[in-house]
């Protein structure tokens, strides 16, 4: 039994009658981290999520939660908890019942279970709408009931369902920073499915990005941004450049690029986007492959580009990282 | 000065447009409302006060026809006979329909199979109800197939009397002909829950039975309200059952008002039908009040 991680992945597959949406993966998530599931639409990241919830059936491989074989167990069983994607909070109850729910189930006297509902309300602010009921709240209010009734039954491993999805941009972000402190001051292992990298970097300790029902790479934000492993998760967490040079395939960061009157790569600039603190020069090579600077304001401001001119794209060859796989211009 | 008064005339033809088009869009429903529902019962609610005789029925304003049905004994047997065996129709539907919707929006993954099975519920409704109910008879008759298939597996000596003609008999054909009725609206409103909410209620560690009392039937409970509505105002309004399947042994609300009309006692019918519009009416309203059918219609 290995009790430095929370939850253990042994080449688990989804296979569907005619279709396989996770292809024997393996994953450790260390104890008390936040993990954060990411990928394009179709990928097998909510596939994965709802396999170590319980709620679809395994078809090969095993699931341990914190050293436990939990693969026939039933999700209440296993230590889990999930916060679905629309919160699928019980129209016909209270907040308050809601929460207390699963004592309910387990039959606690009403005073006991309305009262240790009634923190966990508190937990997440929200003790002041304890009798309303769910359609009488907001998004983001309903959102924090579903995180209370996920948390009442006090789970070894949160799962989030698109947690954020749902939220307007500047909720996001305050509701980002609460899920985090969130996480630390439990110390429980919460695994995010999200198909936004900026969530994905902002939240994890350790990022697994998913393609095709396969993980692509996994690791810290950081490790992944300065050392994709492929196109595919350059591409996907954004922020870099492709090339094919004659060292092979190679990404560089564009806020590592800049442009010049010669030398590099010659390309017309398509579009400028001020940013505040940075400008985005998108530009088209001319073998036709789509590239970007960022560069800072100051730098842009002293030789600035119009859309339409030819400029040279350059990059000192210090920040090339060299890709595994074959990159194909798209 | 010109434009303005263009402009007022331009929205004024605009809202009589729109009101010209609410009036077609209700008007169709409101005719047929008012010709064949408000009108006959307005027209039967007057002769209910009306005089009669053997020969013929005289303009009045008596109350004797009223008087007559609310006192005679016979008249709270029948009401008694009649909710007996709606209320028995009513709880075995309801346990018949609410499992067969619940095996057939919860248990049944494919919708290729789902709509299958729908349509082996509702394609005997395609033949008229008058004829599943005589059908009925030649297999529980004495001599029918039922009695002879016990007949041959040696279950009993002697055809089983209480097949046909009896209670039980109005009862299979009660349920037979109204289980659909039940079954649809529940399924509707079933099939309007959230799938999640059965997968959070099963994350919180809730049983199959716990999910079906604290969140399933809490969640149809304007369709059981629309289900029940149906059958016993159905059963309520029978009068071909209960006469064919009893074999005259039992009447029914209906029955015994239609008697009358046969003998041409038109203003102590239009009285009972009265009685029972304001029976049926109180019944409705009772189920309404417990459960808001509106919001579910309106969804």
């Amino acid at each position: 039994m290995d009790l430095r991680y929370d939850v253990e992945l042994i080449s688990v597959t989804k296979r569907y009658e005619d279709s396989i949406a996770v292809d024997a993966i393996s994953l450790r998530i260390p104890k008390s981290s936040y993990c954060c599931l990411l990928g394009p639409s179709g990928c097998g990241k909510t596939s994965t999520l709802r396999m170590i919830a319980g709620h679809e059936e395994i078809s090969e491989g095993d699931v341990l939660i914190a050293g436990q074989n939990v693969t026939d167990l039933p999700s209440i069983k296993r230590g889990t908890a999930m916060m679905f994607q629309n919160y699928a909070l019980f129209p016909h109850l209270t907040c308050i019942d809601n929460v207390a729910f699963s004592m309910q189930v387990r039959g606690v006297a009403k005073t006991v279970r309305r009262a240790r509902a009634l923190e966990f309300l508190d937990l997440v602010q929200m003790a002041d709408f304890a009798e309303r009921l769910p359609a009488q709240l907001s998004g983001g209010q309903q959102q924090r009931v579903a995180l209370a009734r996920a948390l009442v039954v006090e789970p070894k491993v949160l799962l989030l369902d698109e947690p954020l999805s749902a939220l307007d941009p500047f909720l996001r972000i305050k509701v980002r920073e609460e899920l985090k402190r969130l996480q630390r001051d439990l110390a429980i292992t919460f695994i995010h499915v999200t198909h936004s990298q900026d969530e994905a970097m902002a939240l994890a300790d350790q990022m697994v990005v998913m393609e095709g029902g396969h993980i692509r790479q996994s690791g810290s934000p950081r490790e992944l941004f300065e050392r994709p492993a492929s196109g595919f998760v350059a591409r996907f967490i954004g922020g870099h450049n492709l090339f094919s040079t004659d060292r092979g395939e190679v990404a560089v960061r564009a806020d590592r690029c800049s442009l010049a009157d010669e030398g590099g790569t010659p390309a017309q600039v398509i579009a400028v986007e001020y940013q505040g603190t940075s400008v985005r020069v998108a530009l088209k090579t001319e073998r036709g492959l789509d590239a970007f600077a960022v560069l800072p304001d100051q730098v842009f401001f002293a030789a600035p580009v119009e859309p339409g001119t030819y400029r040279h794209l350059v990059w000192s060859r210090g920040d090339e990282h060299t890709l595994a796989d074959t990159f194909q211009p798209r | 000065m010109i434009t303005a008064t263009l402009g007022e005339k331009k929205a004024h033809a605009r809202r009589r447009r729109a009101w010209l088009v609410s009036w077609m869009q209700v008007g169709p429903m409101a005719a047929v409302l008012l010709l064949l529902f408000a009108l006959p019962t307005l027209l039967f609610l007057v002769v209910s006060f009306f005089d009669y005789d053997r020969v013929g029925i005289y303009p009045a304003f008596i109350l004797d026809n009223y008087r007559d049905l609310l006192t005679t004994p016979a008249t709270w047997r029948i009401y008694l006979s009649t909710m007996r065996f709606a209320v028995m129709a009513w709880a075995i539907t309801l346990v018949l329909g609410f499992y067969i919707a619940l095996f057939l929006v919860f248990h049944i993954r494919s919708a290729k199979t789902r709509m299958i099975l729908f349509m082996a519920c509702a394609v005997p409704f395609w033949t008229s109800g008058i004829i599943r109910t005589i059908a009925w008879i030649p297999f529980l008759g004495r001599n029918g197939a039922f009695n002879t298939i016990l007949m041959k597996m040696h279950l009993t000596d002697r055809p089983l009397e209480f097949l046909l003609f009896s209670d039980f008999s109005v009862m299979v054909t009660y349920i037979h002909l109204y289980t659909l009725l039940m079954m649809a609206p529940i399924a509707n409103s079933m099939a309007k829950i959230d799938k999640n909410l059965i997968e959070a209620a099963r994350d919180c560690g809730a049983s199959r039975f716990q999910i079906v009392r604290h969140i399933i039937i809490p969640l149809s409970r304007t369709g059981i309200a629309l289900g029940s509505i149906l059958v016993f105002t159905q059963v309520i309004g029978d009068y071909f059952v209960v006469k064919r399947m009893s074999g005259g042994q039992s009447a029914s609300i209906v029955s015994a008002l239609s008697t009358e009309i046969q003998a041409m006692q038109y203003p102590p019918a239009a009285a009972s039908a009265v009685v029972l519009v304001i029976f049926v009416g109180i019944l409705v309203a009772g189920i309404m009040r417990v459960v808001d059918v509106r919001q579910e219609l309106a969804r």
